[in-house]
């Protein structure tokens, strides 16, 4: 099937604007600002049955029409701080098919009413802030963005603004406390941020790949988009496959392919065709599904499906681990990431990543004992449940998952 | 002065942010100081603090939240090997110790001539091209993907010998 997304796979050069006109290329959003009302460009959206692509899988049509219309002016954020461990689909997107992102970002804007959006980069795609600069220009240059639109009242320009290298920039709210000029710190919600968000006003935060599906949804229509993946989970998702598979990368599929098409067709299988041991289908905050029997990687990777292995599909960052792989060494490593990237704000997680950290390196370090594995599991189950955003539910998932189903990986590397 | 040294770059970045968002400005002037020395000095933060009306102790609390900042002098260019669960999976961990060993440096220390810092950073967005890291230094931030360490000790020449990153 041809990408949608990874549209640059089959079209060399769609990063060039004149190849991305050529290919269909900002139409849509001509076609949505002069030919359409903002709210009829929503209602094509919320039909398509789009769920954000970030993680949590919120109807994106739905996030869109709860914009405050009695408070303005209005802003949309494309939350490009791309940083949970294992994820790397965003800088794809933006450096290959930038257009694409951009357009949807646009014809998100106008949707809303808003006329500034940012983007908001992670400090790290420092290069790929500088390029889409150019891609903004281009596109200001060619009319596309800045005053009276095509002719009509709408006006609209977009900013690329770099983050500084902080993981909780990615929860919504850090990330506008940031773009603000502030720490990092998540807010106190509700308010929601499309009643008060950037600057407290109504504002609409997205993911890349969020709004690069937004132009293929305009130009081919609500039923062509859930015609793919499943009726839950319509249309395409990028799923990025890292770990210990011979063949790492982004792979587009439908929503409910298999873990086994992914980690066998596509990703050439596991390196020294080792054994699957455990997946971790959304990055280092994920619950560790068990792979102890093969019919596991036949199950349909959907956010509803995922969720009956005890687990959440996420961001599609699917880890797969191995059976060289002792489980108190991978989560040292991931609550030692989760405890440098704290904000600090709420005590559980401050303090209970600090703690979960000191037991990991004890136990990995092999000084642990039995009492120990009980305790890290204790202090990980009083992070849950008890902070402002998610940052410490998921400093808790790997810990909690991987002692209560791989109980043994532990009590070979402790004492009595 | 900041306003002074760059006044294009400053303009360019105060037009960003509407007038109420003034602060916001704050993120972007940092990284504009940090440019020469490859950290940000007190003379820099109070002239940033005149431009967003932040006082000092507040841009120090920005400093120190995030990692790409520097309030001290360290290598000119800093090596930022990621070595995460994703790139340790893939052999990050073995190929930080054999770059150490071949720097003669641990992870956190400085080459005697001052040029390379070698760090351990959290997750970069690359899992699929370990063993990576970025560099930052004077030309900014660059990723450097599938690597070796043969690779890394040529690149680490080159900036040895002044040439600089390669856009």
């Amino acid at each position: 099937m041809a990408h949608i997304l990874l549209r640059h796979r089959e079209i060399p050069d769609l990063n060039q604007i004149d190849v991305y006109k050529k290919n269909g290329g900002l139409e849509p959003f001509k076609n949505a600002v002069t030919k359409m009302k903002p709210n009829e460009v929503t209602d094509v959206v919320k039909n398509s049955g789009l769920r954000g692509r970030g993680g949590a899988g919120f109807p994106t049509g739905m996030k869109w029409s709860f914009i405050d219309n009695k408070n303005w002016p209005h802003y949309i954020v494309a939350n490009a701080d791309e940083s949970e461990p294992g994820t790397f689909k965003d800088r794809e997107i933006m450096e290959s098919n930038p257009f694409q992102f951009l357009e949807g970002l646009m014809i998100a804007s106008y949707a809303v009413g808003a006329n500034a959006s940012y983007v908001y980069l992670r400090g790290e795609f420092w290069q790929l802030g500088a390029f889409l600069d150019e891609k903004i220009a281009e596109l200001e240059a060619e009319g596309y963005l800045g005053e009276k639109l095509f002719g009509t009242e709408y006006s609209l320009k977009l900013y690329t603004h770099l983050g500084a290298g902080a993981y909780i920039c990615g929860e919504e709210t850090a990330l506008l406390e940031s773009l603000e000029g502030k720490r990092g710190q998540p807010r106190n919600r509700p308010p929601f941020p499309p009643a008060v968000g950037l600057y407290g006003k109504p504002t609409i935060i997205n993911n890349v790949e969020t709004f690069t599906n937004v132009p293929m949804i305009m130009a081919n229509g609500a039923d062509w988009y859930k015609a793919m993946g499943t009726a839950d989970s319509p249309g395409v998702k990028i799923f990025s496959l890292s770990g210990r598979v011979k063949k790492p990368g982004n792979y587009e599929l439908p929503l409910g392919a298999t873990f086994r098409e992914l980690i066998y067709t596509h990703g050439g299988g596991v390196i020294d065709d080792a054994k699957v041991k455990a997946i971790m289908p959304a990055g280092a905050s994920s619950s560790l599904i068990v792979v102890d029997d093969e019919k596991v990687l036949d199950t349909p990777m959907d956010y509803a499906t995922v969720r009956t292995l005890k687990a959440e599909l996420g961001s599609a960052s699917v880890i797969i681990i191995d059976d060289t792989v002792s489980l108190d060494w991978l989560i040292n490593k991931t609550v030692h990431f989760f405890k440098h990237e704290s904000c600090g704000k709420c005590t559980p997680c401050r303090e209970g990543t600090y703690w979960m950290s000191n037991i990991t390196e004890r136990i990995h370090g092999g000084h642990g004992t039995k009492a120990d594995v009980d305790l890290l599991l204790n202090v990980a189950k009083q992070i849950q449940g008890k902070c402002l955003c998610a940052l410490g539910d998921f400093s808790t998932m790997a810990v909690v998952t991987s002692i209560e189903r791989f109980r043994q990986d532990f009590d070979k590397v402790v004492q009595a | 002065m900041l306003s002074e040294k760059y006044p294009k770059e400053v303009k360019q970045i105060l037009s960003k942010y509407p007038p109420e968002g003034k602060r916001s400005a704050v993120m972007p002037l940092l990284f504009l100081a940090q440019r020469e020395e490859g950290y940000i000095t007190k003379s820099a933060m109070q002239d940033i603090g005149g431009l967003v009306d932040m006082t000092e102790t507040d841009i120090a609390a920005i400093i120190g939240f995030y990692t790409l900042y520097h309030d001290m002098q360290e290598g000119k260019y800093r090596i930022q090997v990621c070595t995460d669960l994703p790139c340790a999976l893939r052999g990050a961990e073995k190929f930080m110790d054999e770059l150490c060993g071949s720097l003669g440096v641990k992870v956190g220390e400085t080459t005697p001539d001052g040029v390379i810092t070698l760090e351990a950073v959290t997750c970069l967005a690359a899992c699929d091209k370990a063993p990576m890291f970025q560099t930052q230094g004077p030309e900014g931030i660059k990723y450097h993907e599938n690597m070796t360490v043969d690779k890394t000790m040529e690149l680490i020449a080159a900036l040895k010998n002044g040439v600089g990153e390669v856009k």
